[in-house]
């Protein structure tokens, strides 16, 4: 008992979230186990976006143990490194999306194969990453097109339960674990962006004004959880500091959700309309919980309020059409540059998994409607990295680094552009799928 | 009733906007005097475009070139064209690249109400040109992205579904004056799990009764019958006629618009245009043709043409495809992002289409996918938007390249069409601009104060966040609305 208690308390700390019993511990955060390769790599002679830093027009990445062991114009190549010419060819770091539901669905109509919707209005207590597939034929189609990471989430309910960042390589699903959990994703209550339940369009018409109602009853029952949870929690410690309380049974959801109330574990809110973001906001701030806005097709004319409580958005996906029939032609891909220009932080989704693929197209789309290209990028990798907390680990070419970078006959962003090398973790991915099986076969017939 | 104002609304800032678009003609155009007639004017004289990059689609680019253009058609097109008048409209396109207007061979835009008539296997009479909604804001989003000319189809429910429209996006025109005159007419076919209604009928939620066909084999037979019996009432027809001359009794069959539709399918006055995902249905529906006597012109969608590319140059069948859609259903589970290049590599005319309101606004960056996936050319890669949808269609004598005689369908874009980067910035059929950046921008303050006055914008309309964006028209996924 007392060496449960121990480990019971190293595991707490280490996650910095205080779990209740120690069954849960292990659906705590969970820091990806990396395939500990050996090989080395010397990629020399490259262009190094290291997307943090100025580019480095010729010059040397060294990969090893996983990690980016060095990065610069004269950095030396360790004996025995396999050596990459780069030679007009640029080294960036990986791109990440940053809402997914990759692995957890292989084929939309087969609902057999998909695992992205749970039933019930509070989900907190889901986790995506024992549902997530290793061998989902999306993974390597994603990360051949230089996408090496992703968040993915489930859907269902107002509370869809908590995402998981995944580097998109591995044999099981906690070896592609970067980080786990990583927020709890609501589904705003609202006709346009709620998954909770049917929106304006869907089934019988309803007035405004019962369609507000409705949406004010759901953020009312949502505060309702919210602050049983805070409650739950303080009942937990309480005991723990006083066991002659009484003992609590215990509420998985309810567990779930203390590290959220408490601002440890931030909340990714699925909005989109104007009106559905500045509810949102007020939530957020009277719940005092750590906020990133998900979708946010409207987010540009919410953009100062946004800016103001520091509440960044996973702008996506971009290739969309404008929400109101009058809105400008554009407005969707112009929706980034201009959150942006505001001095909102932002980074790209597609909200999707056969189309993850795409991520850089829609970046590339609000560059081509005002978002600067330099941002366009950083928006798919070290933001994304910042916005989850896993900086220090991925999104940029720095030392020390997990090696997750792509080489590259161009800009990644471009359509165009052909991927040269994948690097995961380290591994020196094989830039092969699904696709480019069937493609080599099919090519080969007589 | 909100819908009826609303469309009212729309159209008058549609004329609004082309009027003054009209008006404009673009940053640095000089207009000829009272060239901003209206918006039902023919093409005013002559409009030079010069110190373009020129990409033809049909003979390379022309670099620090100039169009010269003569009502609605193109007069001149080379590195050394001049304008004859001397109020000759000109749009300095120095930096920029001009490309033919871009044609979607597969689209539903603005088709009021359903795609489908699906109470049937087979409706061949029923006809797109009937529904299409001029008001339908997806249209002039789809000029914005340089889309000038459509195949607008039925719905895939059905086996033999209605008769197609081929248009241009002619906003501010009565719509009957959209139809490309000569186009030859075409008919929706559909293969597979649409026709089989595998994701609408039978799973929950479904309402629906059962409808045959069930299976790709009933599909088959329904085509067959409708076949056979088209044929007999052909034989009827010439029956009578050959009789009525001689013999003041004959009686005439009795009129089937259905059968009428088929048999001109069997005459070859009628285009087939089928949507298909699996070789094996793509093979069927070849092989149904050779026994029956019709020629397949198009495969829509067509996922796994590339498997069977060989069989389809064979049957001269073209292939219009996604460029990279994949996995939202069992018969899409085999799409490459390779079909287009495979095909193109074994003599199939290919084009990329949209099926799609959002994707028809950026087809030419989906052109782009044919050189990342399977090194098609870049020339060739601008055809499977332009020319080859316009072979396809038939309508390639009138458009669909940058060429002397044909109709002035152009777009200028910012730069080269295929960078992620680019943007359209002017978009013109028959000479008319339809599209210019710099005067939507500025309409945008005169739909603000428009807005502020009627007190809000309109209601909004967003896809669930959980659909598949693209998303397929074609293609639901459990527990949404079969299109």
């Amino acid at each position: 008992m007392k060496s449960k208690t121990l480990v019971f308390m190293f595991i707490a700390f280490t996650c910095a979230v205080a779990l209740g019993f120690f069954g849960l511990a292990e659906s705590c955060v969970r820091v990806a186990l990396a395939q500990s390769p050996t090989d080395t790599y010397a990629i020399r002679n490259v262009r190094i976006v290291k997307v943090t830093g100025p580019v480095i027009e010729s010059g040397t990445v060294v990969i090893a143990n996983g990690k980016i062991a060095a990065v610069g114009a004269n950095a030396s190549v360790p004996s025995g490194a396999k050596v990459i010419d780069g030679k007009g060819l640029s080294v960036y770091p990986g791109m990440m999306d940053a809402d997914t539901e990759i692995g957890l669905t292989e084929i939309g109509s087969v609902a057999g194969s998909v695992d992205t919707n749970e039933i019930g209005d509070n989900n907190a207590n889901i986790h995506v990453d024992v549902a997530v597939r290793p061998d989902s034929s999306h993974i390597a189609v994603t990360r051949v097109n230089g996408v090496t990471s992703a968040l993915t989430a489930a859907r269902g309910g107002l509370i869809a339960g908590q995402s998981a960042i995944l580097n998109l390589d591995g044999w099981t699903p906690r070896e592609m674990v970067l980080k786990s959990p990583v927020a709890m994703h609501i589904n705003w209550p609202g006709g346009g962006g709620g998954r909770g339940f049917g929106g304006e369009f869907g089934g019988q018409q309803r007035s405004a004004t019962e369609l507000r109602r409705e949406q004010e009853r759901q953020i009312e029952s949502l505060k309702k959880i919210l602050r049983d949870a805070a409650a739950y929690g303080d009942a937990r410690d309480a005991r723990a500091k006083d066991p002659s309380l009484p003992k609590q049974n215990v509420d998985l959801k309810l567990e779930a959700l203390i590290p959220v109330v408490r601002g440890q574990m931030p909340v990714v809110i699925n909005a989109n309309l104007e009106r559905d973001i500045k509810s949102a906001i007020a939530f957020v701030g009277e719940m005092k919980l750590k906020a990133i806005i998900s979708g946010g097709a409207e987010a540009y004319k919410v953009a100062d309020q946004l800016k103001a409580k520091n509440i960044p958005v996973i702008v996506g996906p971009v290739l969309r059409v404008p929400v109101r029939e009058d809105d400008p032609y554009d407005a969707a891909f112009a929706n980034a540059g201009l959150l942006s220009k505001a001095g909102v932080k932002i980074a790209f989704q597609t909200n999707d998994s056969a189309y993850s693929r795409n991520l850089p197209y829609h970046a590339g789309m609000a560059a081509a409607f005002g978002l600067p290209k330099e941002e366009a990028l950083k928006a798919v990798t070290i933001y994304p990295a910042e916005i989850f907390g896993i900086a220090d680990r991925v999104g940029s070419i720095e030392q020390g680094k997990i090696a997750n970078l792509i080489v590259t006959d161009g800009d990644p962003l471009e359509i165009r552009t052909q991927i040269k090398h994948v690097f995961i973790n380290g591994r020196d991915i094989p830039l092969t799928s699904r696709h480019t099986e069937l493609y080599e076969k099919y090519k080969a017939r007589p | 009733m909100m819908k009826k104002t609303n469309a009212i609304l729309s159209s008058l800032l549609t004329l609004a906007m082309v009027a003054s678009a009209f008006a404009q003609a673009g940053g640095n155009a000089k207009l000829a005097a009272g060239a901003s007639s209206g918006v039902t004017a023919t093409a005013p004289g002559e409009t030079l475009i010069k110190n373009a990059t020129i990409m033809t689609a049909s003979h390379g680019t022309i670099n620090n070139g100039s169009i010269l253009i003569r009502d609605g058609k193109i007069a001149e097109v080379g590195p050394n064209v001049k304008a004859r008048d001397p109020n000759a409209r000109v749009i300095d396109a120095t930096g920029k690249y001009v490309t033919p207007g871009i044609i979607d061979c597969h689209s539903h835009t603005g088709v009021e109400g359903s795609v489908n008539e699906g109470s049937l296997s087979v409706t061949a009479m029923v006809r797109i040109r009937d529904v299409i909604d001029p008001y339908s804001p997806a249209i002039y989003r789809e000029l914005a992205g340089g889309t000038t000319t459509a195949n607008v189809l039925h719905g895939s429910a059905n086996s033999i579904g209605g008769q197609n429209a081929v248009v241009k996006w002619k906003i501010g025109k009565p719509v009957d004056q959209w139809l490309v005159p000569d186009a030859p007419q075409g008919i929706k076919f559909a293969l597979g799990e649409n026709p089989k209604q595998s994701n609408s009928q039978g799973r929950p939620g479904a309402t629906a009764a059962r409808r045959y066909p069930a299976t790709r084999m009933g599909v088959e037979e329904t085509i067959r019958e409708a076949f056979v019996r088209a044929k007999d009432y052909r034989r009827e027809w010439q029956e009578y006629d050959a009789k009525k001359a001689s013999d003041k009794t004959a009686i005439p069959p009795r009129r089937d618009l259905m059968l009428d539709a088929l048999v001109e399918i069997l005459e070859g006055k009628r285009m087939v245009h089928s949507h298909s995902y699996r070789d094996d249905e793509i093979l069927m529906l070849l092989n149904l043709s050779d026994e029956l006597g019709f020629h397949v012109q198009t495969l829509q969608h067509v996922l796994e043409g590339y498997k069977v590319a060989k069989e389809m140059a064979a049957h001269k069948t073209g292939g219009s495809t996604f460029s990279d859609w994949w996995a939202y259903k069992l018969e899409a589970y085999d799409a490459i992002p390779y079909n287009a290049a495979l095909m193109a590599s074994r003599g199939v005319i290919v084009s990329m289409n949209s099926d799609s309101d959002e994707l028809a606004r950026r087809l030419y960056l989906e052109a782009a996918k044919a050189m990342k996936y399977g090194g098609v050319s870049e020339e060739e890669a601008l055809r499977m938007v332009t020319l080859n949808p316009a072979i396809q269609l038939g309508i390639d004598k009138r458009t669909g390249s940058i060429d002397v005689g044909k109709d002035a369908d152009l777009v200028i874009f910012s730069q080269h069409p295929f960078p992620v980067y680019t943007m359209a910035e002017m978009t013109m059929i028959e000479g008319e601009v339809y599209f210019a950046r710099n005067e939507d921008l500025k309409q945008r303050e005169v739909l603000k104060r428009e807005r502020d006055q009627r007190g809000g914008s309109r209601q909004p309309r967003i896809e669930r966040p959980d659909e598949p964006q693209p998303r397929p028209n074609e293609s639901p996924r459990p527990n949404e609305k079969e299109p």
